[in-house]
Order: C-alpha cells, then structure tokens, then sequence
C-alpha cells in the first residue's frame, strides 16, 4: 500500500505525462525516497497504483542503476570508479572504505548505517578522485580525509 | 515489383518487405534470431547482417540488418560477403559464450533455432575462455519449464507474450549481459498462450513440461497432420507419438487459421489419449470379456440392431465419417444431435445464414486484419481462444495502419511503429454478458444480459441502416452504444462481426446477421466443440427430439456416438432417456457417465488413432489423420465400427464404404451441401513417385531395438491403408501437399522455423494453399433481415436467469485430462451481481444454493461486478458437474458461511 | 576573448537569479524573437552560425531541427528536451553551465522550443547533479512566474510548460532515443531510426533533443547574430566551447574557449600542464568513447574536423590525460568495465561483445592474457564498429581500445609476455 503522501506526489507526475503508466520512474522515485529501497510489495503497489501489471514495474526498476531492489544502509555512498577518478587513484579510497566499513563493494555495513556502492562518473573529473554520500558530493578526496567525511553520518 | 541483386543474381521480390524476409521468401538461407515472421523486425540480435553496396561500383559496401532494411528496386546486396559471413559466425560465438552447451540434456535438442543457426554460420570453436555467467530459473506452472541459462536475450518471448498477445506476467529484467526473462516472481504464467513461448523461444528455456513427463525428440516422432479437438476454431496442430504415446502437440502452420500460435488448451490438453480412463476393450454387459472378440461383438450388436427402433445419437465432438456412418446405420430419421434442443436452435440459425449465401464468414485470418470488430454475446476469451488473438492483432495491426498512414512506416519496422502508435488502439467493442481480459484493448466494453444485447445489435443496425425498425423502448444507453459502435463500424473498411453460441440466444444470432448484412461485413460464429458445424450441417434434429420419441416408442435400440449426454443436457433428461431404452451402444474413447449405461460399450479411437474430417466454424472442411495405431485391435475409428456393423446388417455396405474416402464420396452424394468433403485431403492411394510420405523424420532412431524386448526381428513397418502417409522413415522426402505436412523440416532446419521453407512467401499461405476446403461462400442472395428485437430483460423478484461461465481451463471435456490443465481449472462457484449480492446480502463465499432441473446445486459465491442484475452464473462442463437448462429462470437461496 | 556562455558564472558566487540574469542581458533575446521573429527565421539564424551539437555527435543545430514538421497540420504537442544526462566517463562541462546560470539554459530551451514550436519542454538530468536540480527547479519557477513559461508568453501567443527530469542511473539514458523511453517510463533502450525523433520522438510526436551546452549557445546567437557566433571561434565551427582537462595535470578544470584552440594550449597553458614527475602518454579528446591522441597530436586544433582528421572526435570536448605512471591496460579495462555495465542489452555484439573484452584485458592486467588475446581484441575493434550494433554505445566503447593497441601495443604485449602489469 502506497502512503497518502506517495500517492499525492505521483499523481502530481500522473499530470504530466499522456497515461498514467508513463510515470512509473517517477513512482519508484518517490516511493524509493520515502522508504529507502523498492521490496517486491512496494513493486506491487506501485504496479497497482498506476495499472499496470508488477512485471512491468520490476522491468523498468532492474533496468535502472539506482533503484535498489534490495534493502540499504542509512546512508549510500557512491563511490566513482570511472576513467578520471582511476587515474587519480579512487582505488585507494575504495580498499580504505572496504576496510573501514568492514564490508565490500554492493554491502551494507552491519550496522546498517552504510551501503556502498559503485558509481559511474559523477561529473566532477577536475576534483577526481569524488564520491557522494547521500545527496553530498566529495571532491579530492584522499583516504586521510574519510574519517571526517564518514564521521558526519550517523 | 522491385528487383534486387543478392550476390549479383537479380530477383524479383515483393514491396513493403524487409531483405530478411525477401531472402527466405526466395528460399535462400539467412541466419536470424529476434525477427519473427509474425512481430516483425527489432534488430537486436544483428544476426541477419548483410551487406549492401551502394550500386556495381562500390566495392567496399557496408553492413546491415536484413530485417531492418527494406527492399528497393536496384538494391545490391550480398549474403555470401565475407565480412558479413564472419560477423554473422561472430554473433552466434557471442551468444554462446554464456550459453551452456547442454544440447544433450535440452529438451530442445534436434529441434532447435540456436543449433540450426549456429551450424548455419559455421561457428564451432569456441573462444571465449571465462566463466560463464549463471541464472536461477522460476517455476512457471504445470505446463511450461524454464532454464535461463540457454537464454540468447533474442527478446522473442517477451515480444510474444507481452507485446502480440497482450500478457503481463512475463518480462525482461536487468540490464547488460544479465538481462533476463521470467516471471517477478515464481509462479503459473497467466496467459492462455504461454506454450507457444515454447515455440516463439529459439532456444531450450521455455519448453514444454507436459512433454517432459515422457520425453523424447524430435526426430523420434511418430506425426501427423491433424486438428485441434478442443473447440470449434479447428486450429491445425501436429501430434507426435513413440511407443503407442502421443507426446505432444505443436503448431501447424495454416496462413488461415491459426498461423503461428495455439492456445494453451489446444497445445496441452492432448494427455486424453494417453488416459488411464480410456476404453480399450469392447464390453457387453453381463458378459465376460473373451465373450467380446470382434466378431462375436459385431454379431451381438447386429442382434440388438435387427428388429428393433433404432434411434442414433450423434455426436459434434465425432467427426463427420463417424457421424455419417452412424446417420446411413440407423436412417436419416433415426439420426439425431446429441444436443440440447435450445442448442440446436441456436446452430440451426447459423447454419440457415451460412447456407443462404447471404454473408460471408471470415476466417481467424480475416479477422486479424479487420479493421473494426464488434463482439456480441460471446466470451470468446474462453470459448475461442486463438480468436481472441486474431481480435488483438486486429485491434493493434489497425492502430499501426492508422499511423503509419500520416507516417509511412513498413509493417514489419515493429520497433518504430510500436513507438509511433504508443497507447492508440483499433476499435473493438466487447458487448458480452460476462467481462474479458479482452476489455482491456476495447473502446466499447459493455455487459448485459443476452436479450439487451441483441436488442443493442438490432439498435445498431437500424443506426446502420435506418429503413431497419427501431429496437421498442430502446432507452438511453442502448441508443448512444449503438450510436458510438455504429459509427465505428461504418468507418471501417473491413469491419467484423462476431457472435456464438455461448449465450444460448437465437436473438444474438439474428441481431448479428442484421449488422453484418447492412455493413457487408464479416460475420463468424463460435460453436461449442470441434464438428459442432459439421454436425449442425446435417440438420437432425435435437436430443430432446430423440428422449420425445423415445417416450412414446418401445423397443429401442440407441446407438449413442461420442457423446456424453450427461454432459449437455440436465441428469434427470439424460436419465429418463436411457429407462426408456431397451438395449444401449455406446461408442467412445473414455469412460463417462453416459459409458456407464451401456450395454455394450465399444472402443473408439481417439483424433489421434483416427483419421477424420471436421467442420469448423468458419465451415471449413479439415482432415486430421492417424498419427499412431491404437493400442489394440479392438480401438477402432467409430465409423469402422458402424460400418462393420451395417455391413453385417444390410447387404448395402458390402464393405466398400469401410474406406474413409468412400465414405465420404457416399457422404458427399447423399448431401450435396458437404461437396468438397472427400477432397480435402489427398486420397489414400496418393503416391508422390510411387512414394508415400512418412510420417517420421529420417533420422528416427531405434527403429530396430525399440520392440527388441519383446522380440529381436525387426517389425514390418505399420500399414495405414487409410491414407497416404507411411508408418516409416522411408518415402517422399520433398514437400508434401499442404494438408498432409506430418512435420516441418528442411535440410539445415531442424526447428519449426523450418515452415518458412513450406510457405509460398514468408508468413503467407502454405505451397499448394492453406488446407481445408471452405464449404460456404458469400453468393449474391440478397439479405433477409429479422428486424425482430426481443423484449428487454427484466429482472425478476425471485428468480434468476441460469448462464453458464465458460472456462478456457476446466470447461472442456477433454482437456482436463491433462493433470496441468487440470489443477490450472476453476472449481465450481455462483456468481451473481454485486447489487443483487448486496439485496441478499451475500458476500464472497458465502454458499449459494441454485435450484435447476429438480436438483440443488450448492457453490460457494464469488462476485461479478459488472454481471447484469437478474442474472445467475455458474461455470459449464466442469468435470463432475451436471449440465443445466442454461437460459432457463432459476430460483436461489443463499446461505451466509 | 568572449565568453558568452560563462561570463556570468563566477566559481565561488551562486549563481545569478532571475533579477540578476535579467540584469546581465538575460531573457533579451527571448524579448526579441517573442517581438517578432518567426519560428523559420530562428531556424535559420542558428543553422547560418554554424552551431553543432555539443552532445558529441557534431551535428548542425538548425539543420537538426528544420526537419521538425511545422505549420497547422504538423502532430502535437511538439516536445524540446535538454539532454542534461552528462554521464560520460571525463565530462563535466554541463555541470558547470546547470550549477552557474540555469536561466542561461532555460531561455535557450524557450528559443529552441519557439524555433520548432513545442509545446512542452524537459530537462533530462542525470540524477546525481542534486544541486543542479534544485537550482532548475527554483529557474523554472521564477521563470514561470516572470511570463517567460506558461501560456502566451510576453504577448507573442507562444506557449510552452517545462518540467524537470532526474534519471535514475544508466549511461544510455544520454543516447537521445534512449532518454525517451526513459521519459516515457520505460526502459532506455534505443530506438531504431529511422523514424527519427524529430518526426517519432517522445510519446510518439515530433521531438529535439539536445544538449545542455548546445542550448546555452543560442540566446547569445540570437542576441548577436550569426556572424558573431562565427567569429567566436577559430576555426569553421561556430562557437565557443566548453573543455575540460582532468587527470593528473596541474590544474585540471573547465574553460569556455574559442572553438578550434590547440590541444597544446589547453593542456599547457589552461591546465597547466602535466603534474612535475608524469609525462603526457595519451589523451581521449572529448569523453570515453573517443580515440587516444598522443603527444605527436598536440598542435592539432581542437574543432569537429581537425580532430577527426587525427584519427578521434572532439566529442563533448572534456579530454582525459592518461600520464606515463598509469598502466594503459588498465586505464582501458577501467573504460571497458564501464561500457560493459552500461550497456542496455538490448543487441547482441554489445551485451555479449563487451563483457568479453572486459574480461580479456582483466585477464591480461593480472598477467594471465595470451598472445591470441591481442587478436581478440582487435577483432572486437572491428566487429563492434558502427552499423554492426544497435546504436552507438559499443562503436564508442571501441574507439578508445583501438586506439590503445595502435599506440600502447608495447604496453599489451608486456603484460603478456612478463604475465603481470609492468606498472604495479
Ligand atoms: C551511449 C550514448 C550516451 C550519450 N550521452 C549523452 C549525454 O549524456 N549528453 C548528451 O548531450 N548527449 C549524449 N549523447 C548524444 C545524444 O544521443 C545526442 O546526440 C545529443 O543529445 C544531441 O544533442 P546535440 O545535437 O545538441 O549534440 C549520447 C550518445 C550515446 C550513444
Ligand atoms: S550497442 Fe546495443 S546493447 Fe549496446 S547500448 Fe547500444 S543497443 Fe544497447
Ligand atoms: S533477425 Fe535481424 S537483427 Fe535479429
């Protein structure tokens, strides 16, 4: 079941587009912002909500790199692995998160503060190696740094 | 006609094709994956690649999809080009780096897309080195199996199941090289045509799982060309058998019928044949079982015969040999339908239409390229399944026409005009008493009760042609549907009207000649079984008929021909009936309620040991013939059965008419309205070559150990003196005339693509035309209109009008054999109105308590939203269930769980 | 030297609101075609300055939207969308026109939507520019609220509704067939063409994508006219443009220069050159998906055909600097990881073809590839090329391997022969 706010914020999409199933991104979207992730009942309620069948929600939801269809830590952190940032060495931030957060790249850490996550290019090449946390962008990041990064996050 | 050069021959080949299709049309060999014949192009796979040379200079020329390039005049292409030979060998090698290799254990195996292919491309060394990537398969319900892995992510099924007929519980999920096809989650596939992804799937990951209970390939087959049992469309299928087994059905191609596709009915409910509840001995009642060899049995029923009233029951389910060698044992007078009297009515409107040439009646083909089609009455999603196909493909082939006509884009271009057309739809009204998945693609949807809906299509004919009466007291809503479907149909340029006789209403009937007949347009039936037609044809008259007769007469004999009649008319009538009789033949195949009254009970053949012609409801004449011999001597063909009898009784028969094609020559003389019967198919003695055609591939195997058990020799091979076709893997190995294709194969075609190479153009009709021969044609006999609409349906204050619900799975009586089938089939249940629910106050499962023909009949309720009030439904032919007076005014009372 | 399209953007000041925009000149050249010019009149003038697409296919703008189908009979609505999916691995040049003058790139949608009479007009924006999204979404609200969106806007009978977009993640929502059925709620698979968008595009109607740096040139073309625009730049190609410069150089960053500098000069002067101790080894021009240059490619200007005459394309302008202390083979492998994940899976010499290239270069980094592997790869080279797969994703993921075993071939061989990576 979608919440009264889910359902406000898509039918606000619905309006904009010529039929209803068109704002299924939308959908997952919104539901995916209130609750974290997309598990198989929101997948159904969604596919309820807008007509269309759960098989077509879910084909639209695995297409895409940032809808989870598994559940995630409090916080992401995406990490960007592109040509850039493997230049300027993202490597070393991603063997200092993997051992900081005692997990491995696609975990959730135990405590379930945080999922990390691989990224393609964020679009900030000049300030490589960069990583998001959340809706935060980091640039120039060295391995020194992620302690102060990370400890902003609870 | 455009003239193209492929590898500098030039070729004439047809506008508005792609190159793919035009290179198989000319019988050339083209490797390809996504294209289908019948979705259409979407360039995935880039296995077709060509190259196309810009004119005789250019040498360099570059690659292209042959399925996305249309065919121009001049066009220079080659096949044999050796960058596009190595690109095209390359694909495969890609497909396969993840594919497992597990030919031996697929069930595809020997019949398969991705093997021809890839022999094809001469692919064979393998260079990629890496693990491959591993998929987790689902369970897809009783009838189809699936295995990932083998997935070459050609899209076909989803472009099938989703796309061409409208299914949504199969899709394509995750990206990039884990792209994958299923279900989101475990679970029964809920589309009446998921076994043709078994088909439509070039590979082994849908398979079907009813084959796999008794596995064996291809080339192991025993087949024949034969016709669907499950209801009146006659789809042509090919059955295939081992070891006195029939294994499976597939598709027979007919460019008129079905096409490409079956229901999943057709496809899967074969296992009868194979049924524990078959009759394999003759019996006598009374009597031990060595009393009922042939002759002895022969003699006993003669006796029962002679001297005696004889009255026959026939059968719509029996084919038209057995059905006329019963009418010639007993006398035309003595011949009567096993089938209620309201039914028969109903057929004989049908059959009075058909035959006065006044309409034409079109075929599933037809209809699929209708540009406009008006459902009245019928619930066609369940009692004529692949005509619920053909009526999608209509409604989106004309959506796509309506664009492609302001944007002029080929047919085939499926990807692009998907697009184009986004949501739009061709008109499609579904007036029906019952709602359908079919509403989901209909402008108009509308239920009400079988009178209103008659009344709705004598409105819409006098809105088509206003000197027709106007419908009495038609009210608002009748008036502007009418109005709003009248309109549709008038704009269309080949609209189509369909009608049946699931409603149990002659009103419909007439209600739909009248539109039809104004519009000039199309007008098809369903009936209920596979010769319904065949059978109405014959004009006997109706079982109530027979139970009259039979009341006022003594010393009967009843020769009762494939039928159950607990099965179609109410217990009591059936009972009465048989207390009336003095002596009772029953000829069938599985033991019924009705076997159990014999007193001599007689094993028939089923479609598969038989070779038969049967009527379907466009009125086209089809044989299906023998794919096995049956088990046992005694499992004959019914109409051997009567004809040995009559034999035996009158000098008449002299044994001549023991052949099928005499039989039917006599048929076709006695009633000059069947002419053509005889010839629908090649005659038994038709040698190709002085060859007969077999029936199994050439590489069938076993044939030497397969009986070893029993005995070492070599068998002699099985003589059919009934047909052309042989019981051997020797013979004409070329084509053979359409109606007597055993099976598809080409050389380097294992799969049934092969059927391409059998086409006189891809997708278009069989080499030599589609079988069956249509025994009713439009002549210039002006219409007769019945302008006579029924008086509106009112809901009565305490009784209900008694409907049945027909269900694609459980409704037939054949096909709930198949245990898939079986445990995918509704169980009882009443339905009524929601309002009428709420005025007893009613809710889901409470128990409903209908009282019909003397009997109560308690199911638990479950609630039709938009059923029109007054009404009561109860779902038809169940296994286990009573026949009702469908039609009749019932009384109810519930009882709240 | 002009810098029409970043004068108003200063690195460490928000960026100007619609007050200030105006201030700065901003929305005049709306004002002056809503006066009176005609939709075919605007085509004209961006197809005479020579403007082409900044999305990395180079293609004349107005040429591009001329086959739009115009007057009464012409389907509606009409769709414009700004491609602002920027998720080639390199670039960052739209970040900077989104996140420093959104209103720049509202008033040049409103000129193109006008020049091709749409109805409707998206920003399609990649989902991790959470800044640019926000300021959009504040633009477009201001630019409602001014009249410059909305019905009959300043008088001129125009009407035009603008939406946000934010994507969900994938590459291919770029590739502009892609990003329709993306908007459309599907998955972004391409589309076969033809029909091409501006005649089929987004659900169904006639539709122009494109990008974000593209639209930003026109409010300043219809200001200052075509010539102007011409002689922005150094070369043929009208303009400025965006490029950027990362990797390890002094000063990597985002410049607006005339169309047609040297490469020399960018990497040299602009970004300061290499970082003391690295030598330049390569560079990809515009993006991921273009060919190495090397140092013999220096002097070469950086316009549409130069860099195509050296053998690669100018792409969206941002060039990659791979320096002698990173190892080719896995500056490639990092690439081809990310085509390989991108690709939609929609044809088969992609989904299949890339996976397996990526694995032969992993192979090879961690000393285990052959010497047929070379062979391989070179032949994927081939195959994969355009016109062999669906759309262009797989043709470009090609052009920086290609180009790799043209000029690192040594680098390659090495790891094959020592069977581990020289540079570990
Ligand atoms: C795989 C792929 C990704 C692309 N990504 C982008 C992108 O992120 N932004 C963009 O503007 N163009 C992208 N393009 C190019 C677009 O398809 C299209 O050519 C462009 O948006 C047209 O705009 P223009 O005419 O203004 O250049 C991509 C193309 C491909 C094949
Ligand atoms: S090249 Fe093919 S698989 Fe790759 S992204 Fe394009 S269409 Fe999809
Ligand atoms: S059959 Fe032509 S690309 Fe698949």
């Amino acid at each position: 079941m979608l919440t009264a706010i889910e359902k406000k914020a898509i039918d606000h999409e619905i309006e904009l587009v010529p039929y209803k199933k068109a704002s299924v991104i939308e959908a997952l979207k919104i539901v995916q912002q209130h609750r974290g992730w997309i598990s198989d009942e929101s997948i159904e309620a969604i596919a309820d909500y807008l007509e269309i069948s759960p098989a077509e929600v879910d084909s639209v939801a695995t297409f895409y790199n940032l809808i989870f269809r598994k559940p995630v830590g409090r916080h992401i952190i995406l990490l960007c692995d592109s040509i850039s940032c493997y230049v300027m060495g993202y490597r070393l931030l991603h063997k200092a998160l993997e051992e900081k957060l005692h997990i491995r790249m696609g975990q959730t850490s135990e405590d379930n503060r945080f999922t990390l996550l691989p990224n393609v290019c964020l679009g900030c090449c000049d300030h490589a190696p960069a990583l998001m946390i959340d809706k935060d962008l980091y640039r120039d990041v060295e391995p020194a740094l992620l302690d102060d990064i990370l400890k902003k996050y609870t | 006609m455009p003239t193209i050069y492929i590898d500098n021959k030039p070729f004439d080949v047809k506008t508005g094709k792609n190159l793919l299709e035009a290179c198989l049309s000319l019988g050339l060999d083209l490797p390809y994956f996504c294209w289908h014949p019948a979705m259409g192009s979407i360039g995935a796979c880039r296995q077709c690649a060509v190259k196309v040379f810009k004119d005789e200079e250019d040498t360099r020329g570059r690659i292209v999809m042959s399925c996305m390039e249309g065919v121009k005049d001049g066009l220079r292409v080659s096949i044999n080009d050796e960058t596009a030979k190595a690109f095209r060998s390359q694909v495969v090698e890609w497909l396969m780096t993840n594919h497992p290799h597990d030919c031996p254990v697929c069930d595809e195996g020997g019949s398969c897309h991705l093997q021809d292919m890839t022999v094809m491309t001469g692919h064979n060394y393998r260079r990629y080195e890496f693990k491959k990537r591993t998929y987790t398969n689902q369970y897809l319900g009783p009838l189809i199996n699936h295995e990932m892995n083998r997935c070459i992510q050609c899209y076909r099924c989803v472009r099938f199941y989703k796309d061409y007929a409208g299914g949504k519980d199969l899709n394509v999920f995750s990206a990039h090289n884990h792209v994958y096809f299923g279900r989101e989650k475990d679970g029964v596939l809920q589309s009446p045509y998921s076994g043709n992804l078994a088909e439509v799937c070039p590979t082994g990951v849908f398979t079907d799982k009813t084959l796999k209970e008794h596995y064996t390939r291809k080339w192991d087959l025993t087949n024949a060309p034969s016709v669907c049992q499950h209801c009146s469309l006659g789809c042509n299928v090919i059955a295939g058998e081992r070891y006195g087994k029939l294994r499976n059905i597939v598709n027979r191609y007919n460019g008129e019928v079905n096409g490409y596709f079956l229901c999943d009915k057709g496809r899967f409910g074969y296992e009868f044949v194979n049924s524990e509840n078959r009759i394999t001995q003759p019996l006598i009642r009374n009597q031990t079982i060595e009393a009922t060899a042939y002759d002895k049995l022969i003699q006993h029923a003669g006796k029962l015969l002679s001297g005696h009233t004889l009255v026959g029951i026939g059968s719509p389910r029996a084919s038209l040999e057995s059905n006329y060698a019963l009418l010639e044992l007993v006398g035309k007078e003595n011949f009567y339908q096993g089938i209620p009297d309201d039914l028969a009515y109903v057929e004989q409107k049908i059959v009075d239409i058909l035959e006065s040439g006044a309409i034409h009646t079109p075929s599933l083909k037809e209809i699929e390229e209708a540009d406009a089609v008006l459902i009245l009455g019928e619930d066609i999603w369940n009692t004529a399944s692949v005509m619920a196909l053909a009526v999608r493909q209509s409604v989106m082939k004309t959506a796509a026409n309506h664009t492609t006509e302001q944007i002029p884009l080929p047919s085939w271009q499926d990807l692009a005009i998907k697009e184009l057309v986004q949501e739009t739809k061709g008109f499609l009204a579904n007036v029906t008493v019952v709602p359908s998945p079919l509403d989901e693609i209909a402008a108009v949807s509308m239920r009400a009760a079988p009178d209103d809906l008659a009344r709705l299509g004598f409105a819409i004919a006098h809105v088509l042609n206003p000197s027709l009466p106007e419908v009495p007291d038609a009210g608002e809503m009748i008036n502007t549907q009418a109005a709003i479907i009248g309109k549709a149909l008038q704009q269309a340029r080949h609209p189509v009207i369909i009608t049946g006789t699931s409603c149990w209403s002659n009103a419909l009937i007439r209600a739909s000649f009248d539109i039809a007949a104004t519009l000039n347009a199309g007008l098809a039936f369903v009936l209920q079984e596979c010769n319904s037609l065949g059978l109405a044809m014959m004009r006997a008259p109706s079982f109530e008929k027979a139970a009259a007769y039979a009341e006022e007469t003594t010393n009967i004999t009843a020769i009762i021909l494939e039928n159950d009649l607990y099965r179609c008319i109410p217990a009591i009538e059936a009972d009465t009936f048989f207390s009336k009789c003095k002596h009772i033949i029953v000829l069938d195949t599985l033991h019924n309620r009705t076997t159990e009254k014999a007193h001599v009970l007689i094993p028939a053949a089923t479609f598969a040991e038989a070779d038969g012609t049967f009527v379907n409801n466009e009125g086209r004449a089809q044989r299906s013939c023998q794919v096995f011999m049956p088990a046992n001597k005694e499992i004959r063909e019914s109409f051997k059965w009567l004809s040995d009898i009559r034999t035996l009784q009158t000098t008449a028969g002299n044994g001549h008419e023991r052949n099928p094609d005499d039989l039917l020559l006599a048929f076709e003389n006695r009633f000059p309205k069947f002419a053509g019967i005889s010839k629908v198919a090649p005659p038994h003695n038709f040698r190709i070559h002085g060859a007969r055609i077999p029936r199994e591939a050439h590489r069938y195997s076993g044939r030497t150990a397969m009986t070893a058990n029993m005995a070492v020799s070599e068998p002699k091979p099985l003589q059919d003196d009934d047909s052309s076709l042989s019981y051997t893997m020797e013979g004409y190995r070329g084509l053979p005339p359409a109606p007597l294709i055993p099976f598809f194969w080409s050389p380097g075609w294992n799969s049934g693509q092969s059927v391409n190479k059998y086409q006189q153009e891809v997708g278009g009709m069989l080499k030599g035309g589609d079988p069956g021969i249509r025994l009713f044609e439009k002549t210039t006999t002006l219409p007769a209109f019945y302008q006579d609409a029924p008086e509106a349906f009112v809901p009565r204050p305490d009784k209900w009008m008694l409907l049945p619900q027909y269900h694609l799975f459980g409704s037939g009586e054949l096909s709930v054999y198949t245990a898939g089938i079986a445990s995918l089939s509704s169980g009882p249940y009443v339905s009524l109105s929601k309002h009428d629910a709420e005025r007893h106050h009613v809710r889901n499962g409470d128990m409903v308590s209908v009282k019909a023909d003397n009997k109560t009949y308690t199911f638990p309720l479950s609630i039709q939203e938009s059923l029109p009030d007054g009404i009561v439904l109860v779902p038809a032919g169940l296994r286990g269930t009573d026949a009702l007076s469908w039609g009749s005014w019932v009384n109810i009372s519930t009882e709240i769980v | 030297m002009e810098r029409p399209l970043t004068s108003n953007i200063y690195p460490d000041r928000p960026p100007l609101n619609l007050k200030e925009y105006e201030q700065a000149g901003g929305y005049a050249a709306l004002r002056k075609v809503c006066s009176g010019m005609s939709p075919a009149a605007l085509q004209k003038l961006v197809q005479d300055s020579n403007l082409k697409g900044r999305g990395g296919a180079g293609f004349n703008t107005g040429i591009k939207w001329s086959l739009v189908p115009m007057g009464d009979e012409a389907p509606h609505p009409k769709y414009l969308i700004a491609n602002a999916d920027e998720m080639e691995p390199g670039t960052f040049k739209d970040r900077v026109l989104l996140e420093g003058n959104p209103h720049q790139l509202i008033e040049g949608m409103i000129l193109a939507a006008y020049a091709i009479q749409a109805d409707t007009a998206y920003v399609f924006l990649r989902w991790a520019y959470h800044e640019a999204a926000a300021l959009l979404r504040k633009s477009i609200q201001e630019a409602y609220d001014a009249g410059y969106l909305g019905q009959d806007i300043l008088g001129s009978g125009f009407h035009l509704d603008m939406h946000l977009h934010t994507g969900v993640g994938r590459y291919m929502c770029g590739e502009e067939t892609a990003l329709l059925n993306a908007l459309e709620g599907k998955r972004a698979t391409p589309r076969a063409k033809p029909p091409f968008p501006q005649i089929s595009g987004l659900f169904g109607k006639p539709t122009i994508v494109n990008n974000v740096e593209t639209l930003c040139c026109i409010p300043h073309i219809v200001n200052n006219g075509a010539d102007w625009f011409k002689g922005l730049s150094y070369s043929e190609d009208g303009g400025t443009k965006l490029y950027g410069v990362s990797g390890k150089v002094k000063k990597p960053g985002a410049w607006e220069l005339p169309m047609g500098i040297t490469m020399r000069e960018l990497i040299e002067e602009h970004a300061g050159g290499m970082k003391s101790g690295f030598q330049l080894r390569g560079v990809l021009p515009g993006g991921a998906s273009t060919d190495f240059l090397t140092v013999q490619h220096l002097d070469i200007k950086l316009d549409y055909k130069s860099v195509a005459a050296a053998g690669s394309r100018l792409g969206t302008g941002t060039m990659i600097v791979m320096d002698d202390g990173t190892c080719p083979v896995g500056f490639v492998h990092n690439l081809q990881h990310f085509f390989a994940q991108e690709s939609c899976g929609w044809c088969t010499p992609c989904r299949e073809g890339l996976p397996w290239v990526e694995k032969i270069l992993l192979a090879m980094e961690k000393g285990e590839g052959r010497k047929e592997d070379l062979e391989l790869l070179q032949m994927h080279t081939q195959l994969l090329g355009p016109g062999n797969t669906f759309c262009a994703l797989a043709p470009g993921a090609m052009e920086p391997l290609q180009s790799a075993l043209k000029y690192f071939r040594d680098d390659f061989e090495k790891h094959i022969d020592h069977k581990k990576c020289p540079y570990d």
